[in-house]
């Protein structure tokens, strides 16, 4: 047990290490994104800013409360692009080549392979641009904050991350069967683009939807509620619950269809 | 006083057991034009294809199997069933006690699967950081995985080549460092598929070089498929030839050119002229000049034949060669197409 958890920590350190080495190359990408992130902020902020520039109440939440849930939705921004999008995007083209016949012959979980090979540094500005957009958040509108919340939050955070990444893990091993997906890539990034705001301020059908069929909510809006302390405990166990089932069927997922693996042929 | 007699027991054990492997697909079926993708659209036709079909057979350890076939005969197929790649829709796959579907971890550190076609290398950067990642996820220590690298390093003759950008390689060197990235846990069971397709011929012998040291350093059993006949006839004792799913040969090579001619041509040279109808009787004469004749001479015979025609005749020259044999297992490849 403990060699396995030492090979995948050192495996993991010699993954990012050489797909750093090869991201480097790039460098000009740090600039774009960093100009990426900028004009998404402002385009993000100035829709925000219109809506509370009457003075109105966004679903309840005032300015200093969303910059919070623009926040969370950046930092998920974030993690999307340094390890679910290298990742997750390569397994179709994995499928369609074959080169997944070398990953499932090493003696290492391949979902692990899969998830976690390539790491990308181009998510940092997303990332800080969420550290920012919370704390100033938090600062305008609770001042201070307990340790507990902030744990809390933290674990709010955790689970949306693993829903998200579940979601898309699932979508992405459909490709198993249906060698050409559509770009699953593009459509989960569409739903997420829906947490930027508060849920409630949906209309409630949507609300609906992206609570219970597609869970927007747990991914940006439970997290902020949390640090905010505005957030139930039936709700926050909801989020872990649904990461965890998500997480695990997504596993279990994967080694089914492996059975319907063809292999790309020579 | 007794007689103590001692017998030594070479244990022949089996490695690899096949027994009625199949496997079948099911693919769509669709007709040409925009007419054919809607009517696929609406009313999709599958058909199934039965790429293995019934497949027998065993290896025994340290064994070179070569595994030969017309495109799409069903190697690749089985190879990587044999990998656990690929599950089997029916039938019993034992490699090393393992089922390998199962894809056991003791198992897959045992195996390597070779494909000339593909390469797990990773392009922009040099082969010595596939082969850091492959030792990690091996569980093997830096100083295990250095003393490997230069072992098969020195086997492989590469040096070098192995901090290069893999892009910046020749076919040969690629090649030679995707054996490296494969064979670092030292497996015992090889599976290799085309490994030496688009190499030079320079490059063919040095990779055909290093199975046979590899085989007697480690032991290793190999199965290989390969178009090159040469592959074949420089590495493998034995050769399983399969078509159209099923094995239509299992023995060695040379029975095998055997049973497809059982004659040899003899190519002589005379000092002298002599004429054609002097031959009769040594075999059928094919090629004749007077000063030199070619004639087929059955393989049972061969030695008396010739003894009978350096007395009878002032020889200055003599060849006896086999048809190549590219040509034969071609037509054995027809023979079986027509069966």
């Amino acid at each position: 047990m403990i060699k396995s958890i030492s090979i995948i920590f050192r495996t993991l350190r010699i993954f990012w290490a050489t797909s750093l080495a090869g991201e480097v190359e790039y460098r000009l990408n740090l600039f774009v994104e960093c100009f990426s992130v900028i004009g998404n902020l402002s385009g993000s902020l100035f829709v925000l800013y219109m809506f509370y520039s009457n003075g109105k109440y966004l679903g309840g939440w005032n300015w200093n409360s969303s910059l919070v849930v623009l926040g969370f939705y950046y930092l998920l921004e974030g993690f999307t692009i340094i390890l679910l999008q290298p990742n997750l995007t390569r397994i179709v083209r994995h499928i369609q080549q074959g080169s997944l016949d070398f990953i499932l012959l090493k003696p290492i979980d391949s979902q692990f392979w899969l998830s976690s090979r390539m790491i990308s540094p181009w998510g940092i500005p997303s990332l800080l641009a969420g550290l920012i957009l919370i704390a100033r958040g938090i600062y305008m509108s609770v001042h201070t904050m307990s340790i507990s919340s902030i744990l809390a939050a933290l674990t709010m955070l955790i689970s949306s991350l693993a829903i998200l990444y579940s979601l898309w893990f699932l979508i992405a091993t459909t490709s198993i069967w249906f060698v050409k997906i559509w770009n699953a890539n593009e459509v989960l990034r569409s739903v997420l683009v829906a947490g930027r705001y508060p849920i409630s301020a949906y209309p409630e059908v949507v609300r609906a939807i992206f609570t219970f069929i597609l869970p927007v909510a747990f991914l940006t809006t439970i997290p902020a509620e949390t640090l905010l302390g505005k957030s139930y405990i039936s709700w926050m166990s909801s989020s872990i619950m649904i990461a965890l089932i998500l997480f695990l069927t997504s596993r279990a997922f994967w080694k089914y269809a492996l059975r319907f693996y063809t292999s790309a042929s020579s | 006083m007794s007689i103590v007699l001692f017998v030594g027991i070479v244990e022949v054990m089996t490695l690899i057991s096949v027994r009625n492997l199949t496997k079948s697909y099911r693919i769509a079926k669709k007709s040409p034009g925009l007419v054919g993708t809607i009517k696929h659209l609406v009313a999709r036709k599958t058909i199934v294809i039965e790429a293995v079909k019934s497949l027998d057979f065993q290896i025994e350890q340290g064994e070179i199997v070569g595994f030969i076939g017309p495109n799409g005969a069903g190697k690749t197929t089985t190879l990587k069933m044999l990998c656990g790649l690929i599950h089997p829709t029916g039938g019993d796959v034992l490699v090393g006690g393992f089922e390998p579907r199962l894809r056991d971890t003791e198992f897959l550190h045992k195996i390597a699967l070779i494909m000339g076609q593909k390469q797990q290398l990773i392009w922009d950067l040099p082969p010595i950081d596939t082969l850091k990642v492959n030792a990690a996820v091996y569980g093997l220590s830096n100083s295990e995985a250095n003393r490997r690298i230069k072992e098969l390093g020195d086997m492989l003759q590469l040096e070098e080549e192995l901090t290069r950008p893999v892009r910046k390689l020749s076919l040969g060197e690629r090649m030679k460092a995707e054996l490296l990235a494969s064979l670092l846990h030292r497996p015992s069971i090889l599976f290799l598929d085309e490994p030496t397709l688009g190499l030079d011929l320079n490059a063919q012998i040095r990779v055909r070089e290093f199975l046979i040291n590899y085989n007697k350093i480690y032991g290793a059993t190999i199965l290989l498929s390969s178009h090159y006949m040469s592959d074949i006839t420089s590495l493998c004792s034995r050769v399983l030839v399969i078509d159209k799913g099923t094995i239509y040969y299992d023995g060695s090579l040379e029975d095998l050119t055997r049973r497809l001619s059982p004659y040899r041509g003899v190519k002589i040279k005379f000092s002298k002229p002599y004429l054609k109808n002097e031959f009769t009787g040594f075999g059928q004469v094919i090629e004749y000049s007077e000063y030199f004749a070619q004639i087929l001479i059955k393989r049972s015979e061969l030695t008396s034949k010739l003894y009978q025609l350096l007395k009878s005749f002032s020889v200055i020259d003599l060849e006896v060669s086999d048809p190549p044999i590219e040509e034969l297992i071609g037509e054995f490849y027809q023979e079986i197409k027509t069966s």
